[in-house]
């Protein structure tokens, strides 16, 4: 008999904590989904727009890395019709014989010269496209490729042949060659050689039909001068480059002289889109906030309904702590159930949006590792209060009869 | 031999205006092997008096002790480990699990011990034998009636074989028939062993006890057996 004088805590196995507390979560599912969409919401919010931003700076990544950060147009300023003033006839030497540069691509834009479908449309119906001189050194320079066709090189350069921007191809109502399509260009007939792909970077190329500098000489009396040089640098090189270009563009005027590096727009955007994101984090953040509130209520409501079961397991022999764990067990769940379902959404999201906009996935797993986490803490914390209600209920509960 | 139950000048008193003096002064001893019957008209105290005896409630004066031990000198942690290792109840309102199985709820009478749950289950379908529902253990706990469910929380109760059990109007929420084959098993089990005190406010319960103790006002003012 030395057993039946010696004295034992209760005891519950780890074990068998798990199914204890999803018995409360088996019955009563409606109500338990409701409780977990808030949580399902918050995640799935942040996680989406953590994803989106992380894939949209991905492919704006890749876009810079595509397209170098170390190219620089160099231009004189417009005048008041909004043409481009001409810069020294003198400025691509220069330009390329400055320490640090690799590749120089002179274009002039024809002041008073259009490019249109036919001879019949009125001059100053221009569709806000431009006649630009350039030479076979401006496609390698922007790192640009023909859609279609080719590029004008100096053999050709003096034939009435033209290469059209895309956007301008895309005006002109030009999508391929077949036919042999022309243009009317200052009065001349130009037949159409090729077309460029879209060009980032150059977005005035974009909207241009480019011609050569003996054409533009020949048909248009131009005098060679470039009024937009395009310079690539050696990458690392590319500031100290910067500050130089205006006085080898224009040794006399260099203040009239504007170098600018359009790569710069785009690191814009990747600062944009990390200042748009903190902004959704933080409502992400109040709808957990939200989704908490609403877990603790429903556990709190829980406790209430369920205080005879609470009272048969005080007689059954459960200590306080295996009671609080049962129930902050239980809302730990709901918060790991919302954690999935929201990270799960919130994968989806970016999927959706990311193929829509043909950039490449790329959630970042602590995204969705942090969601979970986050999730788990929320309805751990949540339930915290209903837990120690439900310690205090006392065993004699189980006897009420009322 | 030290008696399994024994309540010295126990009150309970529970505050108010005026305070509600549920058991005033109660004494008795429960031995082994005994089968008790607490009877009296409702509202005299014995439920009350089942809280204390059974470790659910402490007294506001006297002494009780469980197994030999003194529960006021318990901690709540150990006071429920004397429940769970110790002590078995029954309901009036049965208090089953309705979304687990007959077996699963006669385990739970083991949870709080830390047993295996695959000893739990053996445990279970051996004391399942014992009230004679076998053949119903693979059943969801409320398709049974409310007979069988009664029996299924006694079976929850005597599952740990512990030295006491108690129960609280087991027949309360029982037609006569149900409730008489639920105290014929509260005998057969007695005579196999188990130490149990039976309350209830039914006079022709009370007649198939071998020992009666009578309540009115918070009192015993009748006990037919035992040293008081
Ligand atoms: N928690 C409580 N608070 C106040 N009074 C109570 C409480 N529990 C029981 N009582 C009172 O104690 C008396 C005895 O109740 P009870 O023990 O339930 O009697 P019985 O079980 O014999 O019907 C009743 O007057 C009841 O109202
Ligand atoms: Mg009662």
């Amino acid at each position: 008999m030395t057993l039946s004088t010696e004295l034992r805590p209760p005891r519950l196995r780890a074990a068998d904590l798990l199914p204890v507390a999803t018995g409360g979560l088996r019955t009563r599912r409606a109500r338990l989904l409701l409780s977990i969409l808030g949580i399902a919401i918050g995640i799935s919010a942040i996680v989406a727009v953590l994803g989106i931003t992380r894939s949209s700076q991905a492919d704006l990544l890749a876009r810079l890395d595509r397209l170098g950060t170390n190219l620089m147009t160099v231009f004189n300023g417009s005048n008041l019709s909004g043409r481009e003033v001409p810069l020294p006839a003198t400025a691509a030497l220069t330009i390329r014989h400055t320490e640090g540069v690799e590749a120089v691509a002179p274009t002039a834009e024809l002041d008073g010269i259009g490019v249109y479908r036919s001879d019949l449309i009125p001059p100053q119906i221009t569709g806000g496209l431009s006649v630009r001189a350039a030479d076979s050194s401006l496609v390698p320079t922007l790192r640009g490729a023909t859609l279609v066709g080719k590029h004008l090189d100096e053999m050709i350069g003096g034939y009435p042949v033209t290469v059209l921007g895309h956007a301008a191809a895309k005006t002109l109502g030009i999508a391929d060659l077949s036919g042999t399509p022309r243009v009317w260009i200052g009065g001349r007939w130009y037949t159409v050689i090729g077309i460029l792909r879209p060009l980032e970077l150059a977005a005035e190329i974009d909207r241009s039909a480019l011609i050569g500098f003996p054409s533009a000489a020949r048909d248009f009396g131009h005098n060679g001068r470039p009024s937009r040089i395009y310079v690539r640098s050696r990458t690392e090189r590319t500031q100290a480059v910067s500050e130089l270009l205006a006085r080898a563009a224009n040794p006399r005027s260099p203040h009239e002289v504007a170098v600018s590096r359009p790569s710069d727009a785009l690191t814009a955007r990747l600062e944009v889109a990390d200042s748009a994101t903190a902004l959704f984090v933080g409502l992400g953040a109040v709808a957990l906030l939200v989704g908490g509130v609403g877990i603790a209520n429903v556990m709190i409501v829980s406790v209430l309904e369920r205080r005879a079961e609470i009272g048969l397991r005080r007689a059954l022999g459960a200590a306080r702590r295996h009671v609080a764990a049962q129930f902050i067990l239980e809302s730990l769940l709901l918060g790991f159930a919302g954690g999935v379902v929201g990270v799960l959404a919130g994968a989806v999201i970016t999927c959706v949006v990311a193929a829509g906009r043909g950039w490449q996935v790329l959630i970042p797993p602590e995204a969705l590792g942090g969601g979970l986490v986050t999730a788990v803490a929320i309805g751990t914390l949540s339930g915290i209060y209903p837990a120690m209600r439900a310690a205090s209920v006392p065993p004699t509960e189980a006897l009420r009869t009322s | 031999m030290t008696a399994v139950l024994d309540v010295r000048e126990a009150w309970k008193v529970y505050p108010g205006t005026p305070p509600v003096e549920s058991v005033r002064g109660v004494s008795f001893t429960v031995e082994r092997g005994e089968l008790t019957t607490v009877v009296g008209a409702s509202g005299s105290g014995k439920t009350t008096l089942l809280n204390l005896a059974a470790g659910l409630d402490r007294p506001t004066s006297g002494t009780i002790r469980i197994a030999g031990h003194p529960i006021e000198n318990l901690s709540d942690r150990m006071l429920s480990g004397l429940r769970a290792h110790r002590l078995g109840v029954v309901f009036q309102r049965f208090h089953l699990l309705t979304h687990l199985s007959v077996t699963d709820n006669v385990a739970m009478g083991l949870l709080y011990r830390g047993v295996p749950a695959g000893l739990r289950r053996a445990a279970a379908s051996e004391a399942l034998e014992r009230v004679g529902l076998s053949h119903r253990a693979g059943h969801r706990a409320d398709r049974l009636s409310g007979g069988e469910q009664q029996r299924v929380a006694i079976a929850r109760a005597v599952v740990g074989r512990p030295e006491l059990v108690f129960a609280d109007e087991p027949t309360g929420n029982l037609d006569s028939v149900s409730g008489a084959g639920v105290l014929e098993l509260l005998g057969e089990l007695n005579r196999d062993g188990t130490t149990i005190v039976v309350i209830t406010h039914d006079a022709k319960v009370a007649a198939a006890g071998r020992r009666l103790i009578e309540m009115r006002d918070g009192r015993i003012v009748r006990d037919s057996g035992g040293t008081p």
